[in-house]
């Protein structure tokens, strides 16, 4: 191809989501390149859990409406194997006052956007998952409709569909350069070809900072290491993923049976390092050993790492920008798999000048040239 | 002998035929094949299947096999060479 309509750069589920979105819409001509291989990224790294319990309501409404679409995915993209939607809740444990009583906020905005989260007691936990340590927590909050994606197979599954509708994909394609004239863009150039094209999507995840800087522009985010363990596949033990945003722990039982969990370093440095270190296990054994004892039996059989694209309100970029058709993705700060769908509906709407809701406007990069205004999303990991 | 009946991953229970239809599906290394099948994911962490898989790949695109790259080796098992330890290589 040396000439495309659009091209993608990532084909991370962001970039594969608009893919799909525009193609569905009928747009032609899409290429999407990718510098390694299939899901070499952030999704194949991520947690795989998609949950609606945040403290923005912009973070609850896209939560809600991609969670909407994963209930009827398989379907919606003809997929021959199964995303793996489990609705086993999110248990998200307090342990304090003063996070409990951020909780309580958190319900009563949840709740006032139609998410199902309720506050509870201890022993109401206690009875969903038996074999919390009860001196961990204070109170819990739960809701029954959050859960889990396998992020491989809804990847294919988007990747399939994409392909069907004519787009084109390019692996170990790295992009070198975007030219542009007049601030319009002109040309993509890679390591294999170059691309003519006057529309760039920005989907690139952990280096999307880099690919902005392409085109001149200086978008507020930056990369950090988070790193994750698996278990052995072990009997059903643990229904919903299970997280304290004060103790620093999510983990959660897939489908397959082996057990998830991951924490923050809150000394990691911003950069793309995505290696294991032996602080993390040592640190991450410590936690779930105290808040969950018999996930901690199970033999942990590897660890990786994967990068989180921050934002300074830890809220996505959905948006065009200052460059005639270059458009943004990114700063998922570490939720990008689970708002997938949302992306492609609103950044497809946003390419193709379609009316976008009044919400989604609020997802626009120049939100930060305010900084004071600027609502910031506490509840993460 | 069937295809479906000759078990290539032991851990996540992944035969030849499914090695196949991937690799027919456009799916033609192995960190791929990794993401859609599971091989070399379970308790064994690629320790049975991986040189198999190696194998098939390189039939399958007519290549040597020493040039197929296997799956990322992660911790916790591997093999260290002494020198990265003495050197605190962090290398992902």
């Amino acid at each position: 191809m040396n000439r495309a309509n659009i091209v993608i750069i990532g084909a991370g589920i962001s970039g594969l989501s608009i893919a799909y979105n525009l193609a569905k819409k009928g747009m032609k001509d899409i290429c999407v390149v990718d510098k390694s291989h299939f899901l070499a990224g952030a999704t194949a790294r991520c947690g795989a859990g998609v949950r609606q319990q945040w403290a923005t309501e912009l973070n609850c409404i896209l939560a809600k409406k991609s969670i909407e679409f994963f209930a009827h995915a398989n379907e919606t993209l003809g997929y021959h194997r199964d995303i793996e939607f489990k609705q086993g809740g999110y248990l998200i444990l307090s342990s304090s006052e003063e996070e409990d009583k951020q909780f309580e906020k958190n319900v009563k905005l949840q709740n006032s956007l139609g998410i199902p989260t309720k506050h509870l007691s201890k022993e109401e936990a206690l009875k969903i998952v038996s074999h919390l340590n009860p001196d961990s927590f204070t109170s819990a909050t739960f809701c029954e409709t959050d859960g889990h994606v396998n992020p491989f197979l809804m990847s294919e599954a988007y990747y399939l569909a994409a392909q069907k509708l004519g787009v084109e994909f390019h692996f170990f394609t790295e992009v070198k350069n975007i030219e542009t004239k007049h601030g319009k863009i002109t040309k993509v150039i890679t390591d294999k070809f170059e691309i003519e094209t006057n529309k760039v999507v920005n989907a690139a995840g952990g280096y999307s900072q880099e690919i902005g800087a392409m085109v001149g522009l200086d978008i507020p985010v930056y990369s950090e290491n988070h790193e994750i363990l698996v278990t052995e596949r072990a009997k059903a033990m643990l229904g919903p993923m299970v997280m304290s945003f004060s103790k620093n722990i999510y983990c959660q039982q897939v489908p397959h049976g082996s057990i998830l969990m991951g924490r923050n370093n809150p000394d990691a440095l911003h950069n793309h390092d995505i290696s294991s270190s032996w602080k993390f296990l040592d640190d991450m054994a410590k936690t779930v050993n105290h808040i969950l004892p018999e996930v901690a039996k199970q033999r942990v059989i590897r660890t990786w790492g994967g990068s989180y694209n921050i934002s300074p309100d830890f809220q996505p970029i959905i948006s065009d920008s200052s460059i005639d058709g270059f458009y943004i993705a990114c700063g998922y700060s570490g939720h990008g798999f689970m708002f997938a769908p949302i992306t492609g509906e609103l950044l497809s709407e946003i390419i193709l000048g379609e009316p976008l809701e009044d919400y989604a406007k609020a997802l626009h990069m120049d939100r930060f040239k305010n900084m004071d205004k600027i609502d910031k999303e506490h509840s993460v990991v | 002998m069937n295809k479906k009946d000759i078990i290539i991953c032991r851990c996540e229970d992944v035969s030849l035929a499914d090695i196949h239809e991937a690799l027919d599906m456009g799916y033609r290394d192995f960190e791929s094949i990794k993401r859609i099948l599971r091989v070399g994911m379970g308790p064994c962490q690629g320790q049975t299947c991986a040189h198999l898989v190696k194998n098939e790949i390189a039939r399958y695109n007519k290549v040597n096999p020493e040039s197929v790259k296997i799956h990322k080796t992660r911790p916790l098992i591997s093999g260290v060479v002494l020198k990265d330890i003495a050197k605190g290589d962090d290398d992902e």
